[in-house]
């Protein structure tokens, strides 16, 4: 049983890893367990095609955008003009 | 009755991501985009009153920016801007001697039909974005966007990382189900 545990991994643990993956973060032995159940868990490979696609659209999309910071300060700017108009 | 409204109110959430991306498409340095699109967003809260309500917000906000990156090339092109032309001395011996204007290097360059997919593809990902839970869209784009490091987010939005991940997880099905929606289909 301990050994089942050890290779064999719950659906949620597949999509867990596999989020991981789109960003590099997931270890070699985590791949190696998404890989194993992605074999035979339909709804595994149904999560990795369709989270894969995701990542794909993303990254040829070659979209920027405001760090937080940055869009805080144009918020606070933003609004003291608001209310300027207002005024 | 107009087929659309203001909300300025909302501006900034709803748009200032998809304006600052239009924008650095086109002028390629991240303070004139950010400057842009601020003096964007400060026009068109004085010039609200000119809205017919035909064109959605952001058309509308768009139109106003295309104007503003016009302006700016306008600005840079005048007189003191042609001076500043770069210059190249060109190596080849058949030209040796003949000074030319720097020649783009084209290895960025996109097809017309490229630039207009990946502008589409990038509008269908923001909107995608703005129907998502606030907490979901920031993680979202620090992590997916922006590529920061999990410990950055976790520091800058003082979550765990598994929060980051659970919200993660959350944020990308629902972005995939929308992009299935919107693109994909």
């Amino acid at each position: 049983m301990k050994n089942k545990s050890f290779l064999f991994i719950s659906c949620d643990e597949a999509k867990h890893i596999c989020d991981k993956a789109q960003y590099n973060e997931a270890t070699p032995w985590e791949k190696l367990k998404l890989n194993l159940r992605y074999l035979w868990c339909q709804i595994t490979r149904a999560y990795v095609k369709r989270n894969k696609k995701l990542s794909k659209a993303v990254e040829s999309s070659k979209i920027t955008c405001l760090k937080n910071s940055e869009k805080e300060q144009l918020k606070n700017l933003f609004r003291e003009e608001l209310e300027n108009q207002h005024h | 009755m107009p087929k659309h409204q203001l909300d300025p109110n909302t501006w900034i959430d709803r748009y200032s991501d998809y304006l600052y991306n239009f924008t650095i498409t086109r002028v390629n340095d991240r303070e004139i985009a950010k400057d842009l699109v601020q003096d964007t967003f400060f026009a068109s809260l004085k010039s609200m009153k000119n809205f017919k309500g035909e064109a959605s917000e952001r058309t509308w906000l768009v139109s106003i920016l295309k104007r503003k990156i016009i302006d700016y090339y306008r600005k840079i092109n005048s007189k003191k801007g042609k001076a500043e032309v770069r210059m190249d001395f060109k190596s080849d011996d058949d030209d040796e001697g003949n000074w030319l204007e720097e020649r783009v290097a084209d290895s960025q360059y996109k097809t017309a039909e490229e630039t207009l997919i990946n502008e589409e593809l990038g509008e269908a990902i923001f909107d995608c974005l703005n129907k998502l839970p606030e907490k979901q869209a920031t993680v979202f784009r620090m992590k997916t966007i922006e590529g920061l490091e999990t410990e950055t987010i976790c520091n800058e939005l003082n979550i765990t990382a598994s929060n980051l991940w659970v919200i993660v997880h959350r944020a990308r099905i629902a972005m995939a189900e929308c992009m299935e929606k919107n693109w994909f289909k």
